[in-house]
């Protein structure tokens, strides 16, 4: 079972077949589907961002409390862009570029001042956005006060004491959108995606605007990754148990962003990048014009089973680690994000 | 009391039923709005208390003109429509 978050409602797909939809007519632009209580993020055009929570896994949903940013910020939350929780309760990034993080199961939720009131923010910029905004939260299943964030544009970030202090952690990476002098600057790297290895969190996956990235001492450092056909793209997931072994979509580059010759793939590694298998059985290998969003590729608890939706209403499955997909739909609404139902 | 009166389009995300209040002004006519109905303000202001983008606000016939601090003048037999624009959606 998985929920697709779409441009005009949120999907529930079980067996390969939409069974449910919620929202209808509505943009829903993330889901969070880890723990007892999932959240939806609904964007209304006019109203702005507002979170449902659905206590018994999709079925009904209602509203809750919802990010905003306090009195003196200066700043008001335009798309809530990321939603993740860990033991010390749940986080949500927005754009622009704040963190919030709720104690009670999403009824309030507080900003981040640490990170906010960093200096460094100053020279944060946006990424496709008009503002800067965190896509990106991995919460460290091995130590429980650490956590890393992906900012575009303002890199990667990780504080170690649950939030009281952060630092940049982008060594390694290289912006080519930035004079060469500072295109290895932490502070203005544009990741559009990270990810964690749930089993071996030292193990860190990215893409990159300029490219894929893997870190292999918890971001500490960053190794550029060749991906074939294309290292430019939104989305990378990484296999649950197995460090090594991560999925990107590729596209052709920041302003080509379609496939490589019209062909949708999905590109595999299983040996931390080294080599890759270029998948694309089951998947349409002609005037295929489909953009894979970052929070659209999802892969479940076992590893084997994925799913990723395109920004041309394709929702493509597998469930043997991406060497066949099938078709589940081709015809909804421009997809957000594909996340797969967690145990509670 | 002014007439405070929303877009029926919002009515279907929130509780926000037409009512009178007082206010001298349009913020002060929220803010008594808003004591009874919190949820409301987060749709239709956002995080500064500014207007959000998509928002019109009507005093009668005409649209205000602070959208930041909703100083526009009302009256007790003012009419106040909250409405949405054409754009943004």
């Amino acid at each position: 079972m998985y929920l697709v978050a779409t441009r005009k409602g949120l999907f529930t797909v079980v067996g390969g077949e939409i069974v449910a939809s919620a929202f209808s007519g509505i943009p829903v632009t993330l889901v969070l589907t880890r723990g007892k209580r999932w959240f939806a993020a609904v964007e209304h055009g006019h109203y702005g961002p507002k979170l449902h929570a659905s206590d018994d896994r999709g079925a009904t949903w209602a509203e809750v409390g919802s990010p905003a940013f306090p009195e003196g910020a200066d700043a008001s939350v335009n798309t809530i862009w990321a939603l993740e929780r860990s033991s010390g309760g749940l986080w949500c990034g927005t754009i622009p570029g704040g963190l919030f993080r709720s104690r009670d199961d999403g009824a309030t939720w507080q900003l981040v001042r640490s990170l906010w009131d960093r200096p460094e923010r100053a020279r944060w910029f946006g990424g496709g956005a008009d503002e800067p905004g965190i896509h990106s939260i991995c919460a460290d299943p091995a130590e429980q006060a650490t956590l890393r964030i992906g900012v575009s544009c303002g890199g990667v970030l990780i504080t170690r004491d649950d939030g009281e202090t952060w630092r940049t952690q982008s060594e390694g990476m290289t912006a080519n959108y930035v004079p060469p002098e500072i295109a290895s600057d932490a502070d203005i790297q544009d990741p559009h995606c990270v990810v964690q290895c749930a089993a071996e969190p030292a193990t860190l996956w990215c893409q990159h605007h300029c490219g894929a990235y893997r870190s292999v001492d918890g971001g500490e450092s960053w190794q550029p990754i060749e991906v074939p056909p294309s290292s430019f793209g939104f989305a990378v997931a990484v296999h649950p148990h197995e460090p090594d072994t991560a999925w990107f979509v590729p596209a052709v580059s920041d302003d080509m962003r379609v496939p490589v010759d019209a062909k949708v793939v999905v590109s595999r590694t299983r040996d931390g990048g080294q080599s890759f298998d270029v998948l694309r059985s089951g998947l349409p290998q002609a005037h295929a014009y489909d953009l894979v969003y970052r929070h659209a590729l999802d892969v479940d608890g076992t590893g084997t089973r994925l799913a990723f939706g395109s920004t041309t209403g394709s929702v493509w499955e597998t469930d043997d680690g991406g060497d066949t997909w099938r078709t589940v739909s081709v015809n909804l609404p421009p997809v957000y994000c594909v996340r797969f139902a967690h145990e509670a | 009391m002014a007439h405070l009166e929303f877009t029926p389009n919002l009515a279907k995300l929130v509780d926000c039923p037409a009512g009178e209040h007082d206010g001298a002004s349009v913020a002060e006519v929220f803010a008594s709005a808003f004591v009874d109905r919190p949820r409301v303000r987060g749709y239709i202001l956002d995080d500064r208390g500014a207007l959000r983008k998509y928002i019109m606000v009507f005093v009668n016939e005409s649209m205000i003109e602070d959208r930041a601090s909703l100083s526009d003048p009302t009256g007790p037999t003012d009419r106040i429509f909250v409405m949405q624009a054409l754009s943004g959606g």
